[in-house]
């Protein structure tokens, strides 16, 4: 019983520590040029929904003359 | 562009959710490992795509008491943007599915219930196109949303729930929240989630305002 019990804790604890995360890619700093490139084509669809949503309100006013 | 706050406030919680979801802190587990990072965005498709929904839902209901077919065009146009995002929450999951779960399309009760849900609204669309009478059309398929809304939140939402299911907080998965011990990904989900309706609503307001442009017009050429 005690066996069982410890074999759980052990399998616990090595699932709990040995978790790879991507620290290589963060500790190396290069991730900031994923996030930044994120970032870029982000803002420019962003810009890009505005000039749409901007387009729009011009048709609209056309319209109402 | 007066009442552009609310747009502004999209983007600007989206670009935050971008930055932290990738940059901030997230738990080490198993098997995911940093895809968790993918509750900031494929999570958020399913909030915009409920949020489409029940706004047409509303609006349906709306136009079956008032015959305004300005309603029926703001409920036709929230369903073909929640359309879209429920596709984008079906292909990230299946690719994050994939890579987790080891199968595209595992036979999961909350995948099978959003695909059942998805050919119902689909069906919605079809239905639609059907019908060419315009006072009829916009009668009968604000009927039809009516009853496929409570039936999309129970395949969706309440099925999966009471069996097993792969997915978080349903047959004995626990939720995420409970290896988030200091909320630093609630930091992040609700940010995001909420960026992601007002975009969705922003994209319906547009195609709502293009679609009423070209029924003024054609009201006015007959």
């Amino acid at each position: 019983m005690l066996l069982v019990i410890n074999g759980l804790i052990c399998s616990f604890a090595q699932s709990n520590t040995g978790v790879e995360m991507a620290t290589g890619l963060r500790s190396s700093g290069k991730i900031y040029v994923v996030v930044a490139v994120l970032v870029v084509l982000f803002l420019g669809l962003a810009v890009y929904l505005f000039t749409i949503d901007r387009k729009l309100s011009r048709l609209e006013k056309q319209q109402k003359h | 562009m007066k009442h552009a706050w609310w747009k502004l406030l999209g983007i600007l919680l989206l670009l935050y959710s971008i930055i932290m979801g990738i940059l901030g802190p997230v738990p080490a587990l198993p098997i995911v490992h940093e895809t968790i990072r993918n509750v900031y965005f494929h999570v958020p498709m399913w909030f915009a795509m409920f949020t489409l929904y029940s706004i047409s839902v509303i609006y349906s209901i709306k136009y079956l008491s008032t015959s305004n077919p300005q309603d029926d065009l703001v409920a036709v146009e929230s369903v073909n943007v929640g359309i879209v995002f429920c596709i984008f929450g079906l292909l990230s999951g299946m690719l994050w599915a994939n890579f987790t779960w080891g199968d595209p399309w595992p036979n999961d009760p909350k995948l099978n219930g959003s695909a059942i849900a998805t050919l119902m609204y689909l069906a919605y669309l079809v239905l639609r196109n059907a019908l060419e009478e315009e006072q009829k059309r916009a009668k009968i398929s604000a009927v039809y949303n009516v009853f496929a809304f409570p039936i999309m939140i129970v395949l969706m939402y309440i099925l999966p729930k009471t069996t097993d299911s792969l997915h978080p907080g349903a047959g004995g998965n626990s939720g995420f929240g409970q290896f988030d011990l200091d909320g630093s990904m609630k930091a992040v989900l609700y940010p995001a989630s909420l960026g992601w309706i007002l975009i969705g609503i922003w994209l319906m307001t547009l195609r709502y305002r293009i679609r009423r442009l070209e029924y003024k017009h054609y009201a006015a050429v007959e």
